[in-house]
């Protein structure tokens, strides 16, 4: 039973060593990375994700917007979730997490304080469309909506409707380039076989004619068609630079298979969240360091490796949100520090109970075991509880997009179940060892138990 | 060995004198503003703005502001200083957003940093709403069925479910009283983290009172001569010293925070605090003499037992 014992704790040293290695801010080899944790990918991985509460940053939730009665199948919704995604990642936010709940979809963009220009790229359908316009452009110019074969306009400038040639599926790709003379910015695109077949031919047939760009039945762009087009073509407009990424993005990602409406936004300024972590962690450490003391004061030698089983427990939490991983928020480091709360009550009721043993009279070693297995169906029972109640939360929080919820709910799961293991495991193990040992000095010490 | 149990009516009676005010606050709050407490737009739906300036700057004036822009529903205050400002309104669509703040600019002569900017569509609020409601009920039924299924090798399990129930919404109560009351005082309203403070009083003070529980299930097993109302005083003295060691550690961890975290959980943290309180309170002298009574069939439990009072009677001396 005892060598037994000594392999659990070498066991639980070298998990324990891990657990903090990986717990530390700095950065691992990438072998590593890929060892402990090998479904995340990129430079993230095996890194802390901080909340946007905690970063500063926007989350907007878009839902489909179709008339009464309809909802956007599952497809539907993924595909829109994968397109934005794609969009999210044009704009080159780090860290953005696009997530599809069950009737909308959630991006969360850390860093982003303006909202409303990604709002604007997120949102627009962005169908493209190659409409002709014949040899008469009847005053059309850019910026004014007209109606195509492709679906009405609301507010076009015209009643006629002019015939699409091609959609913007048929693009391959997508770029933004600058007039070598005039510095203006331009759009480049490259079409695909079908598209340079379709296109080739009809420019062909209509040198001269009026050829509309239009992006969501607004005319971009209405030049001339001077040449056959096959493959590539340009784009010339009065455009911003930004102007004309947005723009590019929005090509290049493809049209929505629903139209999306923002239904929540919420900003949070860096300054907010900084000053949050920063007071909060601080905040965090006294309470964890009042307790260690707390402890040692009331339960002496057990409350010392109570101690060391407590430290044990928040590098296993921390680890755990780096691999999982979890996206650490301001309730969610809340959650953390009450289920600290509870790790240290598994223990002391396991002390309370060793007490009571010695008091009535048994030997130190039985004692310990006694103790350890009479607090057990409280722990079990107490804790199953709180579980109960941290998934209820989760259901809650995940359906919602009260992401708040959400994370206070995995953290107070993720950390109860670990506080039984460690009160188990660690607490069980540490007692084990110093019995084992120093049973014989021990024994006339008693007050170092606090009895 | 120190009589708890004894006394029980006077915890009855302490814990009705805390409860009925706050039922009576939360009623006020109904008939003057509608709802038992104050609402974030997370539930009502609207948009809540805040935004720094580099000049104090009058509510008044922002609220004329908008009702120069056609927007009449305007609520505005100072949060932390008077450069502060946080606004509220109805919703507002991210093209009506834009044009604001640009008249915005040209109105103050600048243009402000905006600290937080939420904007919540009707729907969203409703749902929330609804689905807090389902999840505190669903919450209470599981924990019911839990407790009953944990405890089915002692007489009445049952009377254990139910009595950890009222203990809980004794807590939920306290807390939500006390939400109230500081939505009166201080304007707290009602958000998300409120209703996650809530659900994990219950999960905690469920949790206190199953530890005091499975102590009693193990006297009833272990003292079969002793009469309930003695197990029970004597579980109590027994996990008593836990049950401080306990709330004391948590109450360290929670001031800390209090005293130095971040301003976005300070009311999330207080509502806890208060019910973590009322869970480690009620476990003891609610939760226990509930199931005293009952097996005594004292007072309300009384009336459904009128001829069996004389058998009461003579277990309540034993």
């Amino acid at each position: 039973m005892q060598s037994r014992n000594n392999l659990i704790l070498i066991i639980l040293i070298i998990l324990v060593a891990l657990a903090t290695y990986i717990a530390l801010p700095i950065d691992h080899p990438d072998w590593f990375k890929k060892l402990v944790a090998p479904h995340q990918e990129g430079p993230q991985a095996l890194t802390l994700r901080l909340g946007l509460d905690l970063q500063g940053g926007t989350q907007i939730q878009l839902q489909p917007d179709l008339p009464e009665g309809q909802t956007a199948t599952d497809e539907q919704l993924e595909l829109a979730r994968a397109i934005i995604e794609r969009r999210v990642n044009g704009l080159g936010v780090s860290e953005s997490l696009v997530q599809a709940g069950k009737d909308r979809i959630i991006v969360a963009l850390p860093g982003v304080d303006d909202p409303d220009a990604a709002i604007e790229t997120l949102r627009g359908t962005g169908q493209l469309e190659f409409v002709d316009l014949g040899s008469n452009p009847e005053g059309l110019t850019a910026g004014m909506k007209i109606n195509t074969t492709n679906g009405p306009a609301e507010g076009a400038a015209s009643d006629k409707v002019y015939p699409t040639i091609m959609t913007g599926d048929k693009l391959k790709n997508v770029d933004v380039r600058r007039d070598p003379n005039t510095q203006k910015p331009y759009i480049a695109f490259e079409l695909t076989k079908e598209g340079s077949k379709i296109f080739g031919k009809y420019s062909g047939d209509n040198i001269g004619n009026y050829l509309a760009i239009v992006m969501d039945k607004t005319i971009l762009s209405a030049p001339v068609i001077r040449a056959k087009i096959t493959d590539a073509g340009i784009i010339e407009g009065d455009f911003t630079v930004d102007e004309a990424q947005n723009l590019a993005i929005q090509m290049k990602y493809g049209a929505l298979p629903v139209p999306l409406d923002v239904v929540d936004v919420r900003t949070v300024g860096p300054s907010l969240g900084e000053d949050s972590v920063r007071r909060s962690l601080l905040a965090g450490t006294i309470g964890v360091i009042v307790v260690l003391l707390f402890m040692l004061a009331f339960y002496r030698l057990p409350g010392f490796l109570a101690d060391l089983a407590l430290l044990s427990f928040v590098s296993f939490n921390i680890s755990l949100y780096k691999i999982i991983p979890v996206v650490l928020t301001l309730p969610g480091i809340a959650g953390l520090l009450l289920t600290t709360g509870t790790a240290v009550d598994a223990n002391i009721l396991i002390f309370e109970r060793m007490r009571e043993e010695l008091r009535a009279g048994r030997s130190l070693p039985s004692a310990i075991e006694a103790g350890f297995s009479r607090a057990w169906t409280s722990i079990l029972d107490s804790n199953l509880s709180t579980i109960l109640t941290g998934l209820i939360l989760l259901y809650f929080g995940s359906n919602f997009g009260a992401s708040v919820v959400q994370g206070f709910a995995i953290t107070l799961i993720i950390g109860v179940l670990v506080s039984m293991f460690t009160a188990v495991f660690a607490t069980r193990t540490f007692m084990r060892f110093i019995i084992q040992y120093f049973a014989d000095s021990l024994k006339n010490k008693l007050s170092w138990f606090s009895v | 060995m120190y009589d708890i149990i004894k006394h029980r009516r006077w915890y009855y009676i302490f814990s009705t004198v805390i409860i009925v005010p706050g039922i009576l606050i939360m009623l006020y709050s109904m008939l003057t503003i509608g709802t038992p407490f104050r609402l974030s737009i997370d539930f009502t739906g609207g948009t809540m703005w805040e935004l720094r300036f580099s000049q104090p700057i009058a509510p008044g004036d922002m609220v004329e502001f908008f009702h120069s822009q056609g927007i009449s529903d305007a609520n505005v205050h100072t949060i932390g200083d008077e450069n502060t400002l946080v606004i509220r309104t109805k919703q507002i669509g991210p093209d009506e957003k834009l044009n604001l703040m640009a008249a915005m600019e040209k109105q103050f002569g600048e243009k402000p940093e905006e600290l937080q900017f939420r904007a919540v569509g009707p729907t969203v609020g409703k749902e929330v709403t609804r689905t807090a409601f389902i999840a505190v009920i669903m919450a209470s039924l599981v924990i019911l069925g839990f407790i009953i299924w944990a405890f089915r090798q002692v007489d009445h399990p049952v009377r254990y479910g139910v009595s950890a129930i009222i203990a809980m919404i004794h807590d939920v109560l306290v807390a939500s009283a006390f939400f109230s009351l500081m939505g009166f005082i201080a304007g707290w309203e009602v958000d998300a983290l409120f209703l996650t403070a809530l659900l994990t009083v219950i999960g905690f003070s469920v949790q206190d009172t199953i530890v005091v529980f499975d102590r009693i299930r193990e006297n009833s097993r272990r003292r079969k001569g002793e009469s309930f109302e003695v197990i029970a005083n004597r579980s109590l003295l027994e996990t008593m010293q836990r049950s401080i060691a306990t709330q004391i550690n948590a109450m360290f961890v929670m001031i800390a925070l209090l005293l130095f975290g971040g301003v976005t959980i300070r009311q999330f943290i207080a509502t806890m605090f208060i019910g973590m309180l009322s869970g480690t309170y009620s476990s003891i002298f609610i939760a226990t003499p509930l199931l005293v009574s009952w097996h005594n069939h004292e007072g309300l439990f009384g009336w459904f037992h009128r001829g069996k009072k004389k058998q009461a009677k003579k277990t309540a001396t034993a």
